[in-house]
């Protein structure tokens, strides 16, 4: 259902060099840092010690709070150690390390899962370990697990692709395009939802014709051709591209009756579905001006970046390291981190891309405003930021904000109004949620004041 | 484990960008503004290109000397100087004195531009401003208009024998003369400030900066749209309205001014119409023959608020819950 509207985007260039290109296995890494804080929510805990044997697919980390997924051993080896680092994100993080045996072994706990429910389906997509690949990071099980599942219409498969460079989920809709359907045939039969979507931006012409053809017999699957505007591939914009609704802020897409997944997510969960191997490695885009050989490479969990780089061969000087696509991914300050779930993209980049611009003044020229999905008015919001203005961040909501980047590319004067945005963002959150616990506390006092008087 | 590549950089995303930055808009802004320059030294001769000169050089001067004396960070790579004093050229008489010209510079970039904090930060258009001032301070010289061979005849008529000083369409209307041709007009054939003779030069420019997405067409469509609408609504000629005095000018490279006019489309549309709207009363009712210089500086100032009431509304969050419970 497309209602003809549109919400507002960015041309960007694609720059997609691996396009077409297989994702290809990359050679045994001799020991792999495997962190423990891989999803969005709780951190798993180590569940082997140092000395143990692990096989690959073997559970190494596990949580038993909600919102959490298990983690696997990527390779067969001994834990040669269990140390507290700096993560990629810039956390202390737990890291289980494994030293690799070169055998690969497969864990006896690696078989298909038997599934006769939902529940059962849940469980089995808890199992598999998989997160939103995306970047996100959300553990699949819980947004499976809606709280109202009749309210669920229609299941979202994201291979929108939309960030520059990245090329791994059109790959894998290259090469696995029936495992995909499959999954998400699985995936809306366990959830009993009537309708599925896959949403392709119409700059992968052959995987629309390859899904189209997949579906051409499914009356209930629908292959949606996405416009070739950042960010089709963001939750809100691509659940309105395909149904018309609006996701707000604070809100989740089950709250307008949508799920949406990352193809490669879909992948990852459809094989363990088929044999029962979990999220062990992650498909992985290396390019940028600084990469001798652009590629697709299939990248145990825990593999060294610095590793994965040297593999791809490097020309000139590394200035910057990108994990992800350049319009949200992260610059990373080293590249000794392990590479996790949530990287679809290594990207280096010299000096002349790397280098940060002068910021010169706002001179009110709209672009930002043009290209915002959310109709907000960012360089409004940047300067109430810079003033610490709060009335008027709230006023505008800068909550509705999701971080796309579109207002800062656009920016002639090169301000970087998604960083100030993304601050003053977490300011006004932090400061409501400080605001709601004095009030929590407060009606507790007088409650107790109460309870005292009488 | 070893950090091989070092001294990386880090940075908050996006780190890629447009290439389109604040010097290459405004670089566009003075090329679009030559077929209207060419037309002005077709007309007047070489005076207009020397008076442009001096105004562009004195503009830059102006803004430097300002950011050193002040030890502020120099800005006039950004082009912006250049743009304000090729307009304020535009809006003189060709024969004007030159340190005359010179002041309307100042008043433009110091007094305007950058004793509000300099780009960006000004609330009225520069060259506007300077204009205005001229055009209030040394009326006589404002409105002194050479006559060349190159106009229109009905012009030529007017100025009679002597031929020193002419009149510009809109004087001849008020006056009740003959005016010159659509065509004439339209080409530029007449009298007025350099810059606004030649509808087809503005509108050429025009359509480069729509080509190039430095402007939208909001502004000017709108703009122009209420002049036209107007015109015939008072019973005067829409063609001879649009093509005369300031409004070409004006519609397109005054009022398209990103600092000082709004940023939606919805706001740029009310600005453009309310720019029409104050132009054609001004030059029905008001004792000027032109209004557009007042028009846009009237906007100008009520852009802010223009601001506030067409700010977009989120996607999703309906209208009547806006400011409600939350």
């Amino acid at each position: 259902m497309s209602s003809g509207k549109h919400l507002n985007g960015i041309h960007v260039q694609h720059c997609k060099n691996t396009a077409g290109l297989a994702v290809i296995p990359f050679p045994l890494p001799e020991k792999v840092y495997i962190p423990m804080s891989q999803n969005i929510g709780a951190p798993c805990q180590p569940v082997v010690a140092v000395g143990d044997h692990v096989k690959v697919g073997q559970l190494i980390g596990d949580c038993d709070r909600p919102v959490s997924a298990p983690i696997h051993a990527s390779v067969s080896g001994d834990v040669v150690g269990i140390e507290t680092f700096m993560d990629q994100m810039g956390r202390d993080d737990v890291h289980v390390i494994i030293q690799s045996d070169g055998k690969q072994e497969v864990a006896e706990t690696v078989k298909p899962p038997v599934i006769n429910s939902k529940a059962e389906f849940i469980a089995a997509v808890r199992a598999s370990g998989v997160v939103g690949l995306g970047g996100a990071t959300f553990p699949m099980s819980i947004k499976f697990n809606v709280r109202e599942p009749a309210h669920v219409d229609t299941f979202i498969v994201n291979g929108a692709e939309c960030e520059p460079y990245i090329t791994v989920d059109h790959a894998a809709m290259l090469s696995n395009g029936a495992d995909i359907v499959e999954c998400l045939r699985t995936t809306m039969k366990w959830l009993e939802i009537e309708k599925g979507v896959i949403g392709i931006e119409s700059n992968k012409p052959d995987a629309i014709e390859i899904f189209k053809d997949l579906t051409k017999d499914d009356a209930n699957i629908e292959v949606l051709e996405l416009r070739q505007v950042y960010p089709q591939g963001a939750e809100r914009v691509i659940i309105y591209e395909s149904t018309g609704r609006h996701l707000i802020a604070g809100k989740l897409p089950a709250d307008v009756g949508c799920i949406v997944s990352n193809l490669n997510s879909m992948l990852k969960l459809g094989m363990f579905l088929k044999t029962g191997m979990p999220l062990v490695s992650k498909s992985i885009t290396v390019d940028g001006n600084c990469i001798a050989k652009p590629q697709n490479l299939d990248v145990p969990i825990g593999t060294m970046i610095n590793e994965v780089i040297d593999y791809c061969g490097t020309k000139g000087d590394i200035r910057k390291i990108i994990l992800g696509g350049p319009m949200m991914g992260r610059a990373i300050p080293r590249d000794d981190f392990g590479v996790m779930k949530g990287n679809s993209a290594i990207l280096c980049f010299d000096e002349t891309f790397g280098a940060q611009r002068k910021e010169t003044a706002c001179i009110n020229c709209g672009r930002c405003v043009a290209g915002c999905p959310m109709n907000l008015v960012p360089t409004k919001l940047a300067k109430a930021w810079e003033r610490k203005d709060i009335d008027t961040l709230r006023e505008y909501d800068v909550t509705t904000c999701m971080e796309c980047g579109c207002c800062g590319f656009s920016c002639p004067a090169r301000k970087q109004l998604n960083f100030e945005i993304k601050q003053a963002k977490g300011w006004v959150m932090a400061e409501d949620r400080k605001a709601a616990e004095k009030a929590k506390a407060e009606a507790e006092a007088a409650k107790a004041k109460e309870g005292g008087n009488k | 484990m070893a950090d091989k590549h070092t001294n990386l950089i880090v940075s908050s995303s996006p780190h890629v960008c447009n290439p389109a930055d604040t010097a290459n808009i405004m670089r566009d802004v003075v090329i679009a503004l030559m077929p209207a320059l060419g037309c002005a030294i077709y007309v007047f001769g070489f005076r207009a290109l020397l008076l442009t000169a001096v105004c562009v050089a004195a503009c830059v001067f102006f803004e430097w000397a300002y950011r050193k004396a002040l030890h502020k960070e120099q800005t006039i790579g950004d082009w912006s100087a250049v743009v304000t004093g090729v307009i304020l050229a535009f809006n003189l008489p060709a024969g004007f004195p030159i340190w005359m010209a010179i002041i309307g510079c100042f008043v433009a970039i110091v007094i305007v531009k950058q004793l509000f904090g300099g780009l960006g930060q000004n609330f009225a258009n520069p060259a506007i401003v300077g204009r205005i001032v001229l055009f209030v301070g040394f009326a006589t010289y404002m409105t002194t208009w050479p006559v060349t061979g190159h106009m229109s005849g009905a012009i030529l008529a007017h100025a009679g024998a002597d031929a020193v000083s002419g009149a510009t369409p809109l004087a001849l209307y008020n006056l009740g003369e003959e005016v010159p041709s659509h065509m004439e007009m339209f080409l530029g054939y007449i009298n007025g400030s350099m810059g606004e003779i030649s509808a087809l030069a503005l509108l050429i420019g025009g359509c480069y900066l729509v080509f190039r997405k430095v402007i939208s067409p909001a502004i000017p469509v709108s703009f122009l749209a209420t002049v036209a609408v107007l015109s015939l609504v008072f019973g005067r000629d829409p063609l001879f309205d649009l093509c005369a005095g300031g409004v070409m000018l004006g519609a397109i490279f005054m009022a398209t001014d990103y600092v000082t006019s709004p940023i939606t489309t919805k706001g740029r549309i009310i600005f453009g119409i309310g720019c029409g709207l104050i132009t054609m009363l001004i030059r029905n009712y008001g004792s000027y023959p032109e209004g557009a210089s007042f028009a846009i500086l009237l906007m100008n100032i009520i852009t802010p608020h223009i601001d506030v009431w067409t700010r977009p509304h989120i996607n999703g969050v309906p209208k009547a819950k806006k400011g409600g419970a939350k």
